[in-house]
């Protein structure tokens, strides 16, 4: 049965490895002890968890009046921090559901990890709304449920109800398809494992054997959740960029902001996928199967995301101008020569200027600048939700009521915080589970292992082989 | 499914290609195959053993259909019937507004059905035990087993001289 795929330009698995030395190599970082970054990273990281629950804890205690956000400027970080974080987590679902649609093989180095960062980013961000209620133990008011007022229901137009259920389905939906895709893998640890590892193990990957007719109803699953997930992540950013444009507050009320907000998603999770997989493929060392033709694959879309928030930039100020309204001339005014020009200017250096480099085929393979333009590409992404939150609302239809804001350090210990939580999350993931998905690595290693394609190839099999005969007969 | 034990003959080879035409042969031959198992899922196997495509995906969308339904149908008995209040001037029933809580519920609906299904048909769930022919089919060994329960002597040993005919790699007898 062919099947629809991108044709493979590049070797993705190289080192000349056999099905036998993928289920070593990918297996064995959960069977040895850690080693001696993992637990400074570990450590670092679990630090800066306790310093998070500390801030949690002080902010439930002593309200959010700790917060530097006032009267004027009510969302500040805690909402930037969700919108980037939300965003970050677009990446993992992007990888795994739209690049499978396509067909694109690539997907299979970086899927798994990526999908995992999907998890930790979503619960990362849904952090913010909750500490950001004030009194947490309220939170299940945000649910439609039946109560003793009437029962009285949660306002339906409301898009903050919308994100509630765009998150929640969103993240569960995440997990069910990491978990399914997670199984046969779990399957091959627990085939090795010998001991509690094993007992453990056969818990998790739920009695998989590897038959015809499982594999058959795993990829079918795989596919109609990847199809379905599609448009769940264009949903869930559209979503949130609707918490701002369905308001009518000038420069939140903008009809670009669903693509826009998409665009940037993906952008800035392509960014964290490329920070953590380049320090992953080192640690773990797994140079061979997450190669440089990932990294600048990723980086193509890097270049192209970047691009289209660029432009999306630009138009909103056109369309500011073009508008006629002064109210909205004004805010974008503000947003770009006012008192927060530096946040304006930050934003556009990382987001529009700095991926541009990526045009240059050396820099798109290099490591070093990989890692340093993903880390500018974060932060970046950072300020443009700062931007779009607090300059708008510093400067309101009021003069008398404008503000500034600057956080406290409850503030940036959360936000720090959460980088604890997160890195801690993926910490214990490289330990227990397979960063790289064993089984779909396998079934490409005829189609993109450096043995039968590439300028190293020494046997020609499979697709390969069918492929260059057609090119012969054409 | 059944507790009782199975005695099962089985061949590992070392390549899909080798699976591919082994299984093409045995159909070929009318051997009745108990089950194939592979390291990963092996493109182009489904129709030479004959089995029918996953239905999966309809249920999935039965399952999304009676999501949006739900989703819907909740909102506006809530908003319109149970309690109706005014929003900002909006209609009792704004439909607009219950798109995306609709489409959400469908995709919730849809993905969580067709997964529970999916576990549920392949006997699959926390605690079950898996029948382990052989440790190596979840790393590079392409099995073929048959269920040789209440086979007789020369049936077995002419699925031996199957295996061998078809280059299997190695042949082994096990009660699972």
């Amino acid at each position: 049965m062919s099947q629809p795929v991108a044709p493979v330009r590049h070797v993705l698995i190289e080192g000349n490895k056999s099905y036998h030395n993928i289920t070593e190599d990918l297996c064995s970082p959960t069977e040895k002890a850690p080693s001696k970054e993992w637990i400074i990273a570990f450590a670092l990281s679990s630090a800066l968890l306790g310093l998070y629950t500390f801030a949690v804890i002080w902010t439930i205690w002593k309200g959010i009046g700790e917060w530097g956000a006032n009267r004027t400027i009510n969302w500040a970080w805690d909402i930037t921090n969700f919108v980037w974080w939300i965003g970050i987590g677009h990446a993992g679902t992007l990888i795994s559901a739209i690049l499978l649609l396509f067909r694109q093989r690539w997907r299979t180095g970086v899927n798994r990890a990526a999908e995992a960062m999907t998890i930790f980013a979503v619960m990362c961000a849904g952090q913010f709304p909750l500490i950001h209620m004030g009194r947490l133990w309220l939170a299940f008011f945000i649910f439609p449920f039946p109560n003793t007022r009437g029962p009285l229901w949660v306002n339906f137009n409301s898009p903050l109800l919308w994100d509630v259920f765009a998150i929640s389905t969103y993240f569960s939906v995440s997990l069910l398809f990491w978990y399914t895709g997670l199984v046969p893998d779990l399957a091959t640890v627990r085939d090795r494992a010998v001991g509690y590892r094993k007992k453990m193990y056969e818990i998790f990957s739920f009695g998989w054997t590897g038959s015809a007719k499982h594999w058959q109803r795993w990829e079918s699953l795989s596919l109609i959740l990847a199809g379905i997930s599609t448009p769940l992540v264009l949903s869930v950013h559209t979503i949130v960029s609707f918490d701002f444009a369905t308001s009518i507050i000038p420069g939140w009320h903008t009809t670009i902001f669903p693509p826009y907000f998409v665009a940037g998603a993906i952008f800035s999770g392509f960014a964290m996928v490329q920070t953590l997989m380049v320090i992953t493929r080192k640690v773990l060392r797994l140079e061979e199967y997450i190669t440089i033709n990932h990294i600048e694959s990723m980086n193509k879309v890097i270049v192209l995301t970047g691009t289209i928030v660029g432009v999306a930039y630009l138009t909103e100020l056109f369309i500011a101008w073009y508008s006629g309204y002064i109210y909205e001339q004004f805010a974008f005014y503000n947003r770009v020569f006012g008192v927060y020009w530096w946040s304006y200017f930050g934003m556009m250096f990382c987001n529009v200027v700095s991926p541009q480099l990526f045009w240059s085929r050396k820099i798109r393979r290099s490591i070093w600048w990989t890692f340093f333009l993903s880390i500018v590409v974060n932060i970046g992404m950072w300020f443009e939700r700062f931007v779009i939150i607090a300059t708008t609302l510093a400067r309101d239809y009021l003069p008398s009521s404008w503000s500034y804001y600057s956080p406290t350090w409850v503030e940036i210990s959360l936000f720090i915080g959460t980088m604890g939580l997160f890195f801690t999350l993926f910490l214990i993931f490289t330990r227990v589970a397979p960063v790289v998905a064993i089984a779909e690595v396998k079934a490409i290693l005829k189609v993109a292992g450096d043995q039968f394609i590439g300028p190293k190839a020494t046997k020609a099999h499979g697709h390969a082989a069918h492929s260059a005969e057609k090119q012969e007969k054409h | 499914m059944a507790a009782s034990s199975k005695k099962v003959l089985y061949g590992l080879y070392n390549d899909e290609e080798d699976l591919k035409s082994a299984v093409k042969s045995a159909r070929k031959d009318h051997l009745d195959i108990m089950d194939v198992l592979t390291p990963f899922p092996v493109h182009g196997l489904d129709p030479i053993l004959g089995l029918s495509e996953s239905r999966l995906h309809i249920l999935g969308f039965i399952y999304g259909a009676i999501g949006a339904t739900f989703g819907f149908g909740f909102m506006s008995w809530a908003l319109a019937s149970d309690w109706p209040i005014l929003f900002g001037g909006k209609p009792y029933w704004p439909v607009p507004s219950f798109i995306p809580i609709t489409f959400e519920m469908t995709v919730l609906f849809a993905a969580w059905g067709m997964t529970i299904t999916f576990y549920t048909i392949c006997g699959m769930w926390p605690g079950v035990q898996a029948k382990i022919l052989d440790n190596r089919i979840t790393d590079d060994k392409f099995c073929i087993a048959f269920d040789v329960t209440d086979s007789e002597e020369r049936a077995v040993s002419g699925l031996q001289a199957f295996f061998s005919k078809t280059g299997a790699a190695e042949v082994n007898l096990k009660t699972i």
